[in-house]
């Protein structure tokens, strides 16, 4: 007892050195903005100087989408990903602000985001473009999306800041854009290589192959594959401060595939073509909550995945069309022998396809003046093999109108989405048609002379359907639940500074507040006998604050220096008076989260460390002492060395995760892993 | 200038932010407390001394949890497990579905920790965990207690069926099993015979409908009562009838409840009501029950009392005082055997702290108390 104690005390010492190493690196940068000052104030006897010098640090800043987009914008690119800790997409996205990722645990666990509180289900998750589809349970398990072959990671609140986009890029509450590798072929050469394998804790064993080849000047293709497997066993820690045990967790093998082969066409007539074939495969333990004298569990699932999706883009004077299709094929089958029923071991078989198309069309009217019409169909169908299964069909309609005034200093979007949704189903009643009609408006506006300072705005207006378990997967009657609506309202700036001849090299910042409100919330109510009905009961308020802050650093000319600091409060409210936690903060949004990324590269060698915290929460509606849950921290540290054997780049990677072995757990009784290593070793060709 | 103030500005506050959470920093962990509230006038010389209350917690949230009013000093205590027995892992465990009182000690069925959790009835300590894998209801007689559960072998295909454990309440150790129907649930003995509630809750398609007899003396199974698909409540009444719930399946075959006469073990009676759960004291029962209505697409409760010895509904409420209608979701019931008082839980969202409701035989509201996750079981103490 007093072992596990001391301990502690020692997590809390080192917990108190992070903030001084943070505010070690604030008053530095606080200082060197002191320097700039008298620098300035130097030069102001020559205007020629400060011109000079004005033109220079123009030209040193990279104003990004980052700083123009309108809805605010959050990416992670090339080498930032990949010196992240990161194994799958899951990983990464957590160190954006506003994000809360539900994480189960372990390599095999169920993991989510949930941007400003919303709800997961209004998060699109975007592929090369095209949305994932999960209309079963409206959520993407970002687990299972290697991070192997993703380029880019972006994370729009409300939506992309382009109205040149499908129809279904309007219509979600935010959107994940996950981007894979485009070839590329510099110095002329026609084929690429990339080999590299993984593997360490957890059993992880990950072999992947990138072939990128140039088959004509102007068509690419790209084969990526990898096979990912591990026993997903990890040691963790439960105690209360008078029992103290340490326990394996167990059941969450995983065993993946996946093949990515895809063509890519820029043609001499401007025109760009991509056809993308995805296929996928796992079967996986499905560990369970570790409550009381329940240690092993025995679930387990498989999946087959595979999507066939198509994008043409082309202009044409004032006219630009973009198309997209899509067809995707997933099947699930669900293991639970602890459930014997009179056939045998529970077992239940999903099966979900949809069929895509989306057409865009863009007129540019004059300079200042585009306008975009968006029209997509989209078809799901749904099998199971569930006693009394309502076997329901949904097609989807959406069509989106869309504006966009950009002038020089002022950027305006609008655009109004149309949503018709017709359910059919062979036994029971289907859910009544929808139209639903609603608004999005984006600004973004330079007030000043400095391309350095923007203010940027939203306000969106969109819902949710009702997911296919909502409605259909129950045992009688049919359920009337109407759409789960939200409404957001955003503020915020973006600044970026950059410094000639002197340590700090650029500053950014990006701040937002924001207040959104989720209406008819989709609320499982039970009912007698353990049945629960599907309501729309909830309301959610929701006041949050999004800092963002990099900066980049030149030290000598061998070492360079980038931090990103990313800070989010939240108030997410229970605002239904008839709730028995009316004006309590709804479960699992902590008010204060902070990431922060450090990363230094010193000739061949770079090290990144990472931090994560996530302040106290509540795991259940009511905020009393018996659902209360400690803040949580980790601290990540990797090391990577890039050197060239054979004239060929080799990258060697060493990780570290959970550094000081923190036991904590994002969702209650999902106990996370302690401190855990990851190696790697990438040789491109 | 103006904007690097701006920038300073910002450090500034990121500074303070780190200093904030800092002194926000975790807390000490500590076992689960307890809470007491004072809700009555003490009453030493109270012949019933106590109930205890069992909270189911919701499945995977580990918050099983076991409140005590106590009549002699009017105090509520609400989660008590943890600390009387802080060195137990993960506490009480996770859904709570049964408690019972027999000689000096407590008896609680964990559901999803498969365990029948001994305690001291006196103090709430500790004395022995009993492994049995999906436990859901227990019962006593002669010095034993039985344990139905809804698989004998977990993962074996062709076992869909449940069993009953006899376990010796001297030497607590499980001494005797018997193959039931699939998945039992409720159980009462009358005479030499213990007879339980089969609902084949497993297979929707292929429901049990089944009460099975077992003869205490052999344990064996001597008979299966044919009463209704999906069987869950069983209740005995003292002139050898039990009155035996049926769920339906929830789309077209309703709820009912139905009454065997234990002489012939026969269904001799229907009472064409849909009844969640009930509690027999005497010559009356006391029942809710909920009826799904299409036209406002949610369930509805009403609340009933039964006379047993005639087998008539009766006219009478056991809450008149409009309480109904706050309550959303009633989930447990108990008569007070001595000063008849009706006890009925609200288990609310079923993710909220639940509400402990006292009526007075007239079916006034007494008083109520805030409870665990999910009230639902309850168990007296006799002086």
């Amino acid at each position: 007892m007093r072992r596990s104690k001391n301990a502690f005390l020692g997590v809390k010492s080192i917990f108190f050195a992070f903030p001084a190493i943070m505010w070690l690196g604030m008053c530095t940068s606080v200082q060197s903005f002191a320097q700039t000052d008298s620098t300035k104030l130097n030069t102001k006897d020559s205007v020629n100087k400060v011109n000079e010098l004005k033109e220079v640090q123009i030209r040193k800043i990279k104003i990004t989408k980052r700083q123009t987009s309108s809805t605010p914008l959050q990416i992670l690119s090339g080498a930032d990903l990949e010196k992240l800790n990161s194994l799958s997409v899951a990983d990464a996205v957590r160190f954006f602000s506003g994000v809360q990722l539900k994480d189960y645990g372990g390599i095999g666990g169920l993991k989510t985001i949930n941007v400003r509180s919303m709800g997961t289900n209004h998060t699109a998750v975007f592929y090369d473009g095209v949305q994932l589809g999960n209309a079963q349970n409206g959520q993407v398990d970002l687990s299972k999306f290697s991070l192997d072959n993703i380029e880019e990671i972006e994370l729009y609140n409300g939506q992309k800041s382009s109205i040149f986009q499908s129809a279904k890029g309007f219509a979600a509450g935010s959107s994940l854009y996950l981007n894979s590798k485009q070839p590329e072929f510099p110095d002329g050469t026609s084929n690429k290589l990339r080999a590299s394998i993984k593997g360490g804790s957890f059993g992880l064993i990950d072999p992947s192959l990138l072939w990128q080849s140039k088959i004509t000047d102007h068509i690419s293709s790209s084969v990526s594959a990898e096979y990912k497997n591990a026993n997903g066993r990890y040691k963790f820690r439960s105690t209360n401060g008078v029992y103290d045990t340490t326990a394996v967790r167990r059941g969450g093998d995983i065993e993946t595939m996946r093949l990515e082969v895809a063509l890519n066409g820029f043609m001499a007539d401007s025109s760009k073509w991509k056809i993308k074939v995805y296929g996928y495969k796992d079967e996986q333990g499905i560990p369970g909550a570790v409550v009381n004298n329940v240690w092993g569990f025995s679930q387990r699932q498989w999946n087959k995945h595979i999507f066939v999706q198509t994008y043409y883009e082309k202009q044409f004077g004032i006219y630009s069309l973009m198309a997209a299709a899509k067809y995707s094929n997933d099947h699930k089958r669900y293991l639970n022998p602890d459930i014997v029923t009179t056939d045998g071991l529970l077992e239940n078989n999903y099966h979900e396809q949809e069929a895509y198309i989306s057409l865009a069309n863009r007129f540019k009217i004059n300079k200042y003046w585009d306008v975009v019409l968006s029209s997509d169909y989209l078809l799901n169908d749904f099998d199971a093999d569930l006693y009394r299964f309502a076997y329901p069909t949904r097609n989807t309609l959406l069509t989106a109108l869309a504006m966009q005034f950009h002038f020089d200093r002022l950027d305006i979007q609008a655009n109004l989405l149309s949503t018709l949704v017709n359910d059919k189903t062979q036994s029971g009643t289907p859910l009544s048609d929808k139209n639903e009609l609603t608004p999005t408006v984006m600004v973004s506006w330079q007030p000043f002379d400095q391309k350095e300072f923007r203010l940027r705005s939203f306000y969106k207006s969109i819902f949710r359907m009702p997911t296919m378990v909502d409605l259909y997967f129950t045992f009688y009657g049919n359920r009337v639940i109407k759409p789960e609506y939200t409404k957001q309202y955003d503020l915020g700036f973006t600044y970026i500074k950059g410094y000639e001849r002197q340590a700090l090299s650029q500053i950014s910042v990006q701040t937002d507040v924001y207040y959104n409100r989720v209406k008819n919330k989709i609320v499982a109510v039970p009912s007698n006998s353990g049945i629960w009905s599907v309501q729309n009961l909830g309301l959610v308020d929701i006041k949050g604050i999004d800092v963002n802050i990099q900066s980049a650093w030149q030290i000598g000319n061998a070492f360079t220096l980038t931090s990103g600091i990313s800070y989010t409060y939240q108030e997410a409210i229970d605002a239904d008076t008839a709730s028995p936690s009316y004006k309590d903060q709804i479960p699992y949004i902590p008010w204060h989260n902070i990431s922060f990324l450090l990363s230094g590269t010193y000739k061949k060698l770079s090290m990144n460390y990472s931090y994560l915290y996530t302040g106290e929460r509540y795991n259940q509606s009511t905020n009393n002492v018996y659902n209360y849950v400690m803040p949580w921290y980790t601290h990540d540290i990797a090391f990577h060395y890039n050197t060239k054997f054979n004239k060929r780049d080799i990258r060697l990677t060493a990780e570290i995760n959970n550094l000081l072995n923190q036991a904590y757990e994002v969702v209650t009784n999902y106990p996370m892993p302690g401190r855990n290593y990851r190696f790697s070793l990438t040789y491109n060709y | 200038m103006k904007r690097n103030r701006f920038i300073r500005t910002i450090s500034l506050l990121a500074v303070v932010v780190s200093v904030t959470i800092v002194v926000s920093c975790r807390k000490d962990i500590k076992p689960i407390p307890e809470q007491q509230e004072v809700i009555l006038t003490p009453n030493p010389d109270a012949a019933i001394k106590g109930v205890y209350l069992v909270n189911e917690g919701n499945m995977n949230m580990n918050k099983a949890s076991l409140d005590y009013l106590d009549y002699t000093t009017g105090i509520y205590r609400r989660n008590i497990y943890n600390k009387v027995n802080p060195e137990v892992v993960k506490g009480l465990g996770d859904v709570g579905n049964d408690i019972g009182v027999y000689g000096s000690k407590l008896y609680v069925v964990v559901n999803i920790s498969n365990k029948l959790e001994i305690m001291d009835v006196k103090t709430g300590k500790r004395i022995k965990q009993i492994n049995i894998t999906n436990c859901r209801y227990v019962t006593f007689h002669n010095g034993k207690a039985y344990v139905s559960a809804y698989l004998g072998t977990v993962g074996d295909p062709k076992a869909p069926n449940g069993i009953v454990a006899e376990i010796d309440t001297t030497s607590l150790t499980e001494t005797k099993r018997v193959d039931v129907g699939r998945q039992p649930e409720e159980m009462a003995i009358v005479g030499e015979k213990l007879y339980v509630a089969n609902s084949g809750g497993y297979s929707p398609k292929n429901y049990e409908r089944t009460v099975s007899v077992i003869d205490l003396n052999s344990f064996t199974v001597i008979n299966n009562i044919d009463v209704a698909i999906n069987l869950h409540r069983l209740k005995a009444d003292k002139y050898g009838d039990l009155y035996v719930t049926s769920r339906g399946n929830y789309y077209d075959v309703p709820s009912k409840m139905f009454v065997i006469n234990t002489k012939t073990d026969q269904v001799k009676k229907t009472f064409n009501i849909g009844v969640s759960n009930l509690a027999i004291d005497g010559d009356i029962a006391y029942y809710y029950g909920s009826e799904w209505s299409y036209n406002d697409n949610k369930f509805t409760i009403s609340y009933g009392m039964l006379n047993v010895k005639d087998e008539i509904i009766l006219d009478q409420k056991f809450i008149t005082d409009g309480t109904d209608k706050s309550i959303t979701i009633p989930y447990g019931i108990a008569v007070h055997p001595i000063t008849k008082e009706v006890l009925v839980t609200d288990a609310k969202n079923y993710v909220s702290p639940g509400t402990l409701y006292c009526f007075d035989p007239s079916g006034k509201k007494k008083w109520s108390v805030t409870t665990g996750d999910i009230p639902a079981h309850f168990a007296f103490v006799y002086k």
